[in-house]
């Protein structure tokens, strides 16, 4: 059994402690060793699945809470992220999702559609279960060799 | 973790704003209340500094996409100044940088 630490934390589901759970995140992975580049993506996929709960906390009930789970591993950094509310549409949201591209029609912009989109382009791993309440786990792994923000670039030195 | 958005006009035409901080589900109301109302005055341009804009996700991509189709309603002009590398970043990975009209120098690059 491959051992990790966990850390949890619970926020009342209002937006104002968002910022607060960013913070968690950017301590952890910093403790962990991840680039600067990468704790900045860690912050935004937390902070969007946070959102999308707060949403729904506050469309079913206007109270709640939200629990965040950190696995931290030896090569990753697992983060849940469970709203205990509802459950939403899914099939729904992934059809909603997807960069804009440039014959869309301008009104037909998404003014809220890109959440789960990002979640998906910076986190390595996303899976959603929505079995009880609505639970994101993302996976973000730590490179010992970094390749650069996109993993585009090629080292030059030998 | 919270914004603060200062307002001023360069000239009668411009509307200059510039933003410090972090755009986030908790703020970016704020900065829709602001914004959209000054995309509605006819003729004017608006200017957002995003200098000292240190994090944003999708909530503040929304406001500006609501500002967006503001101006082409009211025929106004959006533009977004000075933007930091990692926010520049969430404008490119969703296509938005192909619509927007967005400084070109961008800051802190890699």
């Amino acid at each position: 059994m491959e051992s990790f630490d966990f850390v949890e934390v619970k926020v009342p589901a209002k937006a104002e402690y968002i910022g607060v759970v960013r913070l968690s995140i950017s301590g952890i992975a910093n403790r962990m060793g991840f680039t600067f580049e990468d704790i900045e993506d860690l912050k935004v996929a937390i902070s969007e699945a946070i959102t999308n709960a707060v949403k729904h906390a506050y469309k079913e009930t206007g109270e709640g809470e939200i629990t965040i789970g950190f696995g931290v591993y030896e090569d990753r950094l697992e983060v849940m992220v469970a709203d205990h509310g509802g459950s939403f549409n899914l099939g729904e949201i992934k059809e909603d999702i997807g960069p804009y591209k440039q014959d869309d029609d301008i009104e037909e912009l998404r003014e809220g559609g890109f959440g789960l989109f990002l979640i998906d382009a910076l986190m390595d791993k996303v899976e959603i279960n929505s079995k009880y309440g609505v639970i994101v786990l993302m996976t973000k792994y730590l490179h010992e060799t970094e390749v650069g923000q996109d993993g585009d670039q090629i080292s030059t030195s030998q | 973790m919270n914004l603060t958005i200062d307002v001023s006009h360069k000239d009668n035409n411009v509307t200059y704003l510039t933003l410090a901080g972090e755009v986030d589900a908790f703020t970016a109301p704020k900065l829709k209340d602001t914004i959209l109302p000054l995309t509605k005055e006819e003729g004017q341009t608006v200017e957002v500094d995003f200098e000292q804009v240190n994090y944003m996700d999708s909530t503040g991509l929304g406001v500006f996409i609501s500002a967006l189709k503001s101006t082409k309603e009211h025929g106004t002009e959006l533009r977004l100044l000075h933007m930091q590398e990692r926010v520049y970043r969430l404008f490119k990975i969703t296509g938005l940088t192909e619509i927007m009209n967005i400084d070109s120098t961008v800051q802190g690059g890699m």
